[in-house]
């Protein structure tokens, strides 16, 4: 099992979207909101998530492929 | 005396013991060093500080370090620079320029971070530190490392150009180039974090390590006099050191060390990666990352950690923001270099650039002192430069060639 802490961010299009529900129901991840805003047009959601090490990184590839930005929880830690 | 109280959350406010830890396990927020600053009133005086070395440790009672100095004895204590002949040219009466282009020993304000971090990382029991950067970071950690005897492991993404790694590879760290996009060696180099017991000083470390920053804030304060400028303009990256200078002033206001906290502070950053003045000249407290493309690559941060507090301290201190072109920022640091001698990084020539554009906008009223932040050296990236400056003129080895090509010249400029 593999446990990560994300930070989500959602463009427009998809905020009305269950984008977590289905993360936790088609790749059988554990989710767990810790903090987050999310406004009309736009939102971030601080995350964990735990799951198999596969599972973690199809449901990653999964909401890249929707247009929400995966980052670690840290953000940019290239500098 | 008890300085230090731990760790707090800076979201929800949690305590935690002192520990290399950067995230706050309930709410994810991130984790900032806590001051008894009862304790430290009284102490910390203006003597106190002026009897300290000629370095950032004479602020060592401000800083998260409990212990013996380990590394970085000389680093800080910069010049603060009269700007007399770029003060003409922007026309303003009261300027400086604060230079640590010329911060020891690897000539960027990295310095002060990293030997804040790297002496935590030994009172913590690290032997190995770690760090993910494409330039003065780098420089920095692996020069600060080998000075402490400690080993170091520099990322870096594959695609870098050779010449950038080398005053990193001089010090002999372990570097590992990682392939893949940005958000992929970003990724990795956070599980990296997670899973090594190494001090990763931008990340486990971070708490500790943003502390330095402080000191370029007090420095600025001490080398006026103890006297707040009425305006500070600072490069924003991550977003940690305009944070951190704002927090430097209020601290000596809290300490007596001066009058009031009354400087406005300003924000500079690239067009092409300004998320941080978007969230200030739009009045929003929501930051949306952006992809960069600028020439200013030390500021090239699109998701940057510390946006918000950089956008709340801006907006505290009455503040504001300024983007720049790229066109504006090589016109900002062959301003610099031509009026006051100082060869800038692009980040240097972002902050010189925001500051002509805020004092044209009236923003910055010409009458209030300013001070410009200079945080790197311009002899790092010279590449940025070379189209774009006329470089010589070629003769051949007789003194009528020289006469000949002197009155061209003369003609060219008169």
């Amino acid at each position: 099992m593999g446990r990560m802490r994300v930070r989500l961010t959602f463009p427009p299009e998809r905020i009305q979207e269950p984008i977590i529900y289905l993360l936790g129901k088609d790749f059988d991840i554990v989710t767990n909101i810790r903090r987050a805003d999310v406004k009309a047009d736009y939102g971030w959601v601080a995350l964990e998530l735990e799951g198999k090490e596969e599972n973690l990184e199809r449901g990653i590839a999964w909401l890249k492929e929707k247009g929400v930005k995966v980052d670690p929880i840290e953000r940019d830690v290239i500098v | 005396m008890e300085k230090l109280r731990g760790l707090k959350c800076r979201e929800c406010g949690r305590g935690y013991p002192s520990a290399p830890s950067h995230v706050c396990e309930f709410c994810f927020g991130p984790l900032e060093v806590d001051y008894d600053y009862g304790a430290l009133k009284g102490r910390v005086t203006r003597d106190s500080i002026a009897a300290g070395p000629p370095s950032i440790w004479r602020y060592k009672d401000l800083l998260p370090i409990d212990g013996d100095v380990a590394v970085g004895h000389h680093v800080g204590f910069t010049p603060l620079i009269r700007a007399e002949n770029l003060a003409h040219e922007l026309g303003v009466k009261e300027l400086y320029i604060k230079n640590d282009s010329v911060c020891h020993p690897t000539w960027s304000f990295k310095d002060r971070v990293v030997s804040v971090a790297v002496t935590k990382a030994r009172e913590f029991g690290f032997d190995t530190v770690a760090c993910a950067s494409t330039g003065n970071l780098a420089n920095s950690v692996a020069a600060h490392a080998a000075e402490g005897r400690l080993r170091s492991y520099i990322f870096i993404p594959a695609d870098l150009e050779p010449g950038k790694v080398v005053g990193t590879l001089v010090y002999q760290p372990t570097l590992v180039a990682v392939e893949g996009t940005y958000d992929e060696v970003n990724r990795l180099c956070s599980e990296v974090a997670d899973k090594y017991r190494w001090a990763f000083v931008n990340i486990n470390i971070r708490p500790y390590y943003a502390e330095g920053s402080k000191t370029y804030g007090y420095e600025i304060l001490e080398q006026l006099g103890w006297r707040t400028p009425a305006h500070i303009v600072v490069p924003c990256a991550g977003g940690s050191l305009i944070t951190k200078i704002w927090k430097a002033i209020k601290e000596c206001e809290v300490l007596g060390l001066v009058d009031r906290a009354a400087t406005k502070m300003h924000a500079a950053q690239a067009a092409g990666c300004g998320p941080i003045v978007t969230m200030i000249k739009t009045d929003s407290d929501v930051l949306r990352p952006v992809r960069p493309s600028t020439i200013a690559k030390s500021l090239a941060i699109g998701n940057p950690a510390d946006g918000y507090y950089a956008y709340r301290a801006v907006k505290e201190s009455g503040g504001s923001g300024e983007h720049t072109t790229d066109a504006e920022i090589i016109e900002g640091m062959l301003l610099l270099a031509r009026t006051e001698g100082i060869f800038t990084e692009t980040a240097g020539g972002v902050t010189v650039a925001a500051t002509k554009k805020l004092l044209d906008a009236g923003v910055i009223p010409r009458h209030e002192s300013v001070v410009i932040c200079i945080t790197g050296n311009g002899l790092k990236t010279p590449d940025v430069l070379y189209e774009r400056l006329e470089t010589h003129v070629t003769i051949r080895p007789a003194l009528s060639a020289f006469d000949r090509a002197l009155a061209e010249l003369k003609s060219k400029t008169s």
